[in-house]
This record gives structure tokens, sequence and C-alpha cells, in this order.
């Protein structure tokens, strides 16, 4: 079928046609209705994280206290991971440090006892040397630590340390020993364990002095020695009788060694003590170079 | 802070993680091995000796 309106010029001016609803809009007419004018669009801002100046600028600016309110609480955050790992550090980071000191340390003793054979255990070391080597089965098989003299804490971050000014090992009076309870080696961690009877055997350069917590083996209670010395308590961080040539006395009547810890532990609260008394004389190393009958389990 | 931290990281997101990683571990290499056995001494809950 043919158009009849083909080849017939279309004599109509464009701007007089209707427009369609919501079609381009034609210049120089009024805006179709249905279709908003387009409103202004703002220039893009592209947000660049590496350009600090620019990225301030263009997102909505944060109110004062809603920065100072994030800066808070990532501060306490971050406080809060210190504190935890502190708490790691005193715990597990300080063994690892005086383990490596400890091995350090136990070579060197070793090393003085050969140089040094005939030795004179009545002279004390110089403050901060090694002096002693002890070994508490109880504790451990094979638990030992090098003891250095003094008791501050540069002495004990590295071993128990020898009160200055009390006996030597296997003289009368008290052996006085301080160690830690947590962290740097955890020394003495365990030192509740000790029952009455157990050896703690002292090491030196060509003997061994094998010490037994105070109390009754049999019973296992530590109050009922005939000494009238408890093989434990627990006491205030105040009382250096506990250090005494006799703990709780005043003269020097036998050969007693003395543990002194940090009580509960975590804590410093209080004391715990332990006493323990010369079993027998010294041991010649020449006799027993493995140790005393004791410290063998036999 | 730490969103000012990761806005002047250079690189792209794996470049950043990595840095802040190494970040972290050297505060806390810092924090294991100077401060706190500074610090320590200098704390009530550690004595274990019996004086006045």
């Amino acid at each position: 079928m043919a158009d009849p309106d083909q080849g017939l010029d279309d004599r109509t001016q464009r701007w007089e046609r209707a427009p369609e609803l919501g079609g381009a809009p034609v210049p120089g007419r009024p805006p179709v209705p249905g279709r908003p004018p387009e409103p202004p669009r703002p220039p893009v801002q592209q947000f660049d994280p590496d350009e600090d100046d620019r990225a301030e600028q263009p997102r909505p600016r944060t109110p004062v206290w809603q920065v100072l309110a994030r800066g808070l609480g990532e501060l306490l955050v971050t406080a809060g991971v210190v504190v935890l790992l502190f708490a790691f550090y005193e715990v597990y980071v300080t063994d690892l440090l005086n383990d490596r000191r400890q091995d350090q340390l136990a070579e060197q003793i070793e090393e003085q006892w050969e140089a040094a054979a005939p030795a004179t255990p009545e002279v004390a070391p110089p403050v901060g040397e090694p002096l002693t080597v002890l070994h508490v089965p109880r504790l451990g098989a094979d638990w030992s630590r090098v003891v250095l003299e003094g008791t501050a804490e540069e002495q004990l971050s590295q071993g128990p340390g020898h009160y200055v000014g009390t006996a030597q090992p296997g003289e009368p009076g008290n052996l006085a020993l301080a160690g830690h309870r947590v962290g740097k080696g955890s020394p003495f961690l365990d030192a509740d364990q000790l029952l009455p009877g157990d050896p703690i055997v002292v090491e030196t350069a060509d003997s061994w002095f094998v010490y037994r917590v105070l109390g009754d083996a049999a019973t296992g209670d530590y109050a009922t020695d005939p000494s009238g010395i408890p093989g434990q308590q627990i006491v205030r961080p105040s009382d250096v009788s506990v250090i005494a040539p006799t703990p709780g006395g005043t003269e020097a009547t036998a050969a007693y060694l003395t543990l002194t810890t940090c009580h509960p532990k975590y804590s410093a609260q209080q004391r715990l003590i332990v006493h323990a008394v010369l079993d027998g004389g010294a041991i010649s190393k020449a006799e027993a170079p493995d140790g005393p009958p004791a410290l063998r389990g036999d | 802070m730490y969103g000012w931290i990761w806005r002047h990281l250079p690189g792209g997101t794996a470049a950043k993680a990595v840095l802040a990683l190494v970040l972290v571990l050297a505060v806390v290499a810092l924090l294991l091995f100077v401060v706190f056995p500074w610090v320590e001494p200098r704390l009530p809950f550690n004595d274990v000796t019996v004086d006045q």
C-alpha cells in the first residue's frame, strides 16, 4: 500500500510541533511538563587518599567533639593493649631473657670454680657476682639456679639473690635467699609446694650442702619442728626476723637456709618464707661428683 | 589517629597492610625490649625481699 503523503514536503516548522512528553527540551520553548529541569551538577570531586589537603576538604566536616571522642577512644584502646602486653612481658618474656642469663651465669660460675680450686667459701663474692648453685628436686628434676650475691632488682632479675651479710653455704647462721615468684625465670614459683624434709641442695666450688625443709616429714606439718621454727610461713614484708641468724631469734645456733619470695602469686602483699636446716655436713665433690644422694633421688 | 596513619602510608592496600604490620611489630619490640625493662623496676609489685 502506497503512502498518500509520500513525496509531499512537510511544511510545518520544527518548533511548531508539539513536543513529546518527557522528550528533549526544545530551545526557546518553556520546559516540558513531566521532565523537571536538570539541576546544575556540582563539580565532581575525586577523593584522593594520598593528598591530605584535598582529602580534608571535600568530606562533610565532622564535629570537633566527634574527632576528640574518636581520638580518646583510640587512645584508651591502645592503653589497654599496652597494659596487656606488659602482663605478657612480665610473665613470659622475662622468663626467656632470664633463661639465657642463667645459662651464662652457670658457665661463669663453673669457670670461677675451676680457676680458684682451693676456694674459701666463707668469703662472700662482690655484690652481683655468682655465689652458689641451688638445686631443689621438688621444684623439678633438673631444677637448678645460679644464686647471685645481693638482693637488689639488678641481681634478682638474673636469678635468686643472697642477702648480703647472711651466712655462707654450710656456715652456722642463716643462708637467706630471695627470688621471684612470677616472671624473671620464676625461680620460686612453686616454693609453697616444698614439704617438710624436702632437700634443698647448695653447690659450692668443692662441696654439696643438703638442707632439709623444717617440720614433721611424717605428717607434713610445718609447725611441729623440734626447733620451734616453722618450715613454711607467710609474713609481712617488713618482718626481717625471718632472715636473722636463727629465724625468729638472734644468735646463730645451727646452719639454716631461708627462702623468701612474694605471696600470693602476682602480688607483693606478703612474703612466703621457707626455712630449712643443714642435714649432715659438707659432702665433698671429689667423693660425689654427680651430687649427694638427696639430689640423685636414691 | 590510626586513620591518619593509614592515609599517610604509601602504596596500595596490600602495601599499606604490610607497612602497618611492620609498624606494629616495631612498636611492640620497642615496648618489650626498651620501655618495659626500664619502667619495671620502678613499679611496686615485684618485691620479694624482706626489709623495712
